[in-house]
């Protein structure tokens, strides 16, 4: 199992492709993401990250936004 | 009502994630018949309807949109609470075909629940133009599960979700679906956990469900718990679940594993990798540089359109309604003493009137607000402005409402019901009131130019600018001590565009207005002949009226602000509505019909020093009658609108003072011209 050391959402350029492995933050917090889609082993494209605002990515389907702090929160193997 | 007629009727419950078209089905199933009100002690909107179907009264209530049901959101915990204890007999749950598996995740959290789902899968019109081939049959099969095909927009497929409800309802033995189950590692936890709890759960919770929660870190029902269950088997329980915090994880990656297996033979192809429409819009739409122009452009024509259309209609409206109907009521009046007739000419029918102007300017607003939020363009707003709202601890939705505050202060308030989170809400109708309106505006424009020549305009500008800077200051400061900890973190989805429905902006727009006419209408009213009354009894005159007489009592105040009586009561006045300060000052400084002779006399007798002071006090402030009327409405709590409306008097008093103050150790513009 040579897994990939993990990185957060906001390392990652736009166009990047990544698998979630952890969610820092709390059940709260990744109660909220898991329900969007944002779970662990869920594929996701970085459509959008620059250095200011929000990352944009998307997972199983649906666009979704997240704040620069909470994408730090979103660890992720990249592809 | 009568036993045998309450048997009958069929309680249906309308669950869906956001953005899944539940409005859309709503509102065809229940047409006219809607009832909108709060859920007891909560600020989320409760929507319900009823229909007739087979002799049966269905009575269908709209649950909050929410992704899942833990206690994450307020709308969640009205969502479980209402299946959990309002005993519905049957959850109609409506998912997005082209985001299925997204969908589904609700679907799992339903089926743990003691009560029979029917599941709608709305969108399959645009779920085949991704192309994605979905077989429902084979995934009721797969589910067990009722699944209806539909697609809400052109009212396909709802009449056979309402006849599978019904079916499930009178029914609910034969429904006996596939349950997910909680991934391996955490099997004996889970179980160990429910035994724990055993007989100690009391209805309508149950053991399996409240252990499943526990272990997703659910802090609303640990609290719950901890009360049920004596010290040392709650302490067990604990510390199993601080050994598995992890489990939140495992809990939703089992559900998503449950998910794929269930999908797999009903999803003949899964979408397609091309650019879809979506793509190529949100290529300019999201773009940091190209967005924020698009933003600026879209926001500028709603703002246009808003006052353009508006501004001729309130005018239409006041020749064609209110003068005539004054006429009349004066007619009708005319052998009754003259201070009823003037109380129900003037003080009442003002006040009608008043509340009348809104109506045009809203229900443009509410249009733009609804087509905007049904095309699906005002996430991508918020998504762009997110960065620079952030910073006062709003949400980049809350820009749209603020930056129509401008045209009028009362959409501003309103508008802020896109707003997902109360504290992110609750903030922007409390800065919307510092965005300088129209009105005020108007005033500014009206009194600068009379004591600041040619330096009117950059005066002008520096009062408007003085209003934001303010609002910034308000809004960092309110982020940091009262809202602190409770900025929601921006999580939001960015649907897929969409041709915009005209039936269900005409019910957005339908719906708010009433609202607004029904709440906020008689306060407005009450507001505008209270002070009508103040300012005209007990007769001969404003001068002499009880208005003037508190004006004159706050003389020692007014000194320290540099206000004479005349000006205070103006200010007074401008809590009707904020032009009135022009018209009082009108009639108190003896100025003719014209306004000419208002520009000679102020300038005569009023000292620029006096009337900075005067403009800083206006321009920040109490909200109109009409702004506090819907900051009630919208906060749902007086306790938060006289917070609102004492944070503005102080702010407002302390500005003209510091001006007044400023001035006079200047030396500036203490003596008339």
């Amino acid at each position: 199992m040579a897994s990939r050391p993990l990185v957060s959402l906001l390392e990652l350029p736009s166009g990047a492709k990544a698998v979630v492995r952890a969610l820092a933050g709390g059940p709260e917090f990744a109660g909220r993401l898991t329900a969007m889609g944002v779970a662990a082993g869920a594929p996701l494209e970085v459509l959008q990250n620059r250095a200011h605002g929000p990352v944009l990515i998307l997972v199983r389907g649906t666009r979704i936004a997240l704040g620069r702090g909470e994408a730090a929160k979103v660890l992720v193997e990249a592809q | 009502m009568s036993e045998p007629a309450r048997a009958r009727e069929i309680v249906v419950a309308l669950a869906g994630q956001p953005n899944v078209g539940k409005s859309t089905v709503f509102n065809l199933l229940t047409g006219l018949s809607q009832h909108v009100g709060n859920w007891p002690g909560k600020t989320v909107e409760r929507k319900e309807g009823t229909l007739e179907r087979d002799h049966v009264c269905v009575r269908v209530v709209d649950l909050p949109g929410s992704y899942a049901l833990s206690a994450n959101s307020e709308e969640e915990r009205v969502a479980r609470d209402f299946i959990l204890r309002g005993q519905p007999d049957v959850v109609v749950m409506i998912a997005d075909a082209s985001a299925l598996e997204r969908s589904l995740y609700l679907l799992t959290e339903l089926l743990v629940l003691p009560v029979p789902v029917v599941l709608g899968l709305n969108m399959m019109d645009l779920a085949e133009s991704q192309g994605i081939e979905l077989e429902p049959h084979v995934l009721e099969a797969a589910l067990r599960v009722p699944v209806v095909p539909l697609v809400a927009r052109r009212a396909l497929g709802v009449s056979e979700l309402l006849d599978a409800a019904l079916r499930l309802a009178r029914a609910p033995q034969d429904f006996s679906p596939v349950r997910p189950e909680i991934a391996e590692p955490h099997r004996a936890v889970l179980a160990r956990v429910r035994a724990l709890l055993a007989a100690r759960v009391p209805p309508p919770y149950r053991a399996e469900w409240v252990a499943l929660k526990l272990l997703e870190g659910d802090r609303e029902i640990a609290a719950l718990a901890r009360t049920w269950l004596p010290a040392e088997a709650w302490q067990e329980i604990d510390a199993l679940l601080r050994r598995h915090e992890d489990a939140v994880l495992d809990v939703a990656g089992g559900r998503y594993e449950w998910i794929g297996r269930m999908l797999r033979a009903a999803v003949k192809r899964p979408r397609l990798g091309q650019l879809t429409l979506t793509d190529r819009l949100d290529r300019i739409a999201v773009h940091p540089l190209w967005g924020m122009m698009l933003l600026l452009a879209v926001f500028a024509l709603v703002f246009g359109a808003t006052f353009l259309l508006g501004v001729p209609l309130q005018e239409w409206l006041n020749v064609a309604v209110v003068l005539p109907l004054r006429d009349a009521l004066r007619a009708a009046l005319a052998d009754s003493p003259a201070w009823l007739m003037a109380l129900i000419a003037d003080g009442v029918l003002g006040g009608a009137g008043l509340v009348l102007t809104f109506l045009p300017i809203l229900v443009v607003f509410f249009a733009a607000l609804a087509l905007l939020e049904e095309t699906g363009y005002l996430a991508r707003a918020a998504y762009v402005m997110d960065r620079f709202m952030h910073v006062l601890g709003l949400h980049g939705k809350s820009f749209l409402p603020l930056f129509l505050g401008f045209g009028c202060n009362v959409p501003a308030v309103m508008g802020a019901r896109v707003i997902e989170s109360r504290s992110g809400r609750l903030l922007t109708i409390l800065l919307a009131p510092l965005v300088p309106c129209s009105a005020r505006l108007a005033v500014l424009a009206f009194l600068v130019p009379v004591f600041f020549h040619a330096w009117a305009l950059p005066v002008a500008l520096a009062f408007v600018v003085a209003n934001l800077v303010v609002l910034a200051a308000v809004g960092v400061v309110l982020n940091h001590t009262l809202f602190r900890g409770e900025h929601a973190a921006f999580i939001m989805e960015l649907p897929l565009y969409r041709l915009p429905a005209a039936a269900s902006i005409a019910r957005f727009v339908g719906a708010n207005t009433l609202a607004f006419l029904r709440k906020a209408g008689g306060l407005i009213l009450a507001f505008a002949a209270i002070v009508w009354a103040l300012g005209y009894f007990p007769g001969q005159g404003l001068e002499h009226s009880f208005l003037a007489r508190f004006g004159r009592a706050l003389a020692p105040l007014g000194s320290l602000l540099g206000l004479d009586w005349r000006m205070l009561v103006a200010l007074l006045t401008s809590f009707v509505a904020k032009e009135n300060a022009v018209a009082t000052l009108g009639i108190l400084y003896g100025a003719g019909a014209g306004g000419a002779g208002l520009t000679a006399s102020l300038a005569a007798q009023v000292a620029p020093a006096s009337a900075l002071s005067f403009l800083a006090a206006t321009m920040l402030f109490i909200p109109c009658a009409a702004t506090v009327a819907v900051m009630r409405q919208e906060t749902g709590s007086w306790r938060w609108t006289l917070f609102g409306v004492c944070i503005l008097l102080v702010i407002a008093l302390l500005a003209a003072i510091l001006v007044y103050q400023g001035c006079r150790v200047l030396g500036f513009g203490l003596t008339h011209a």
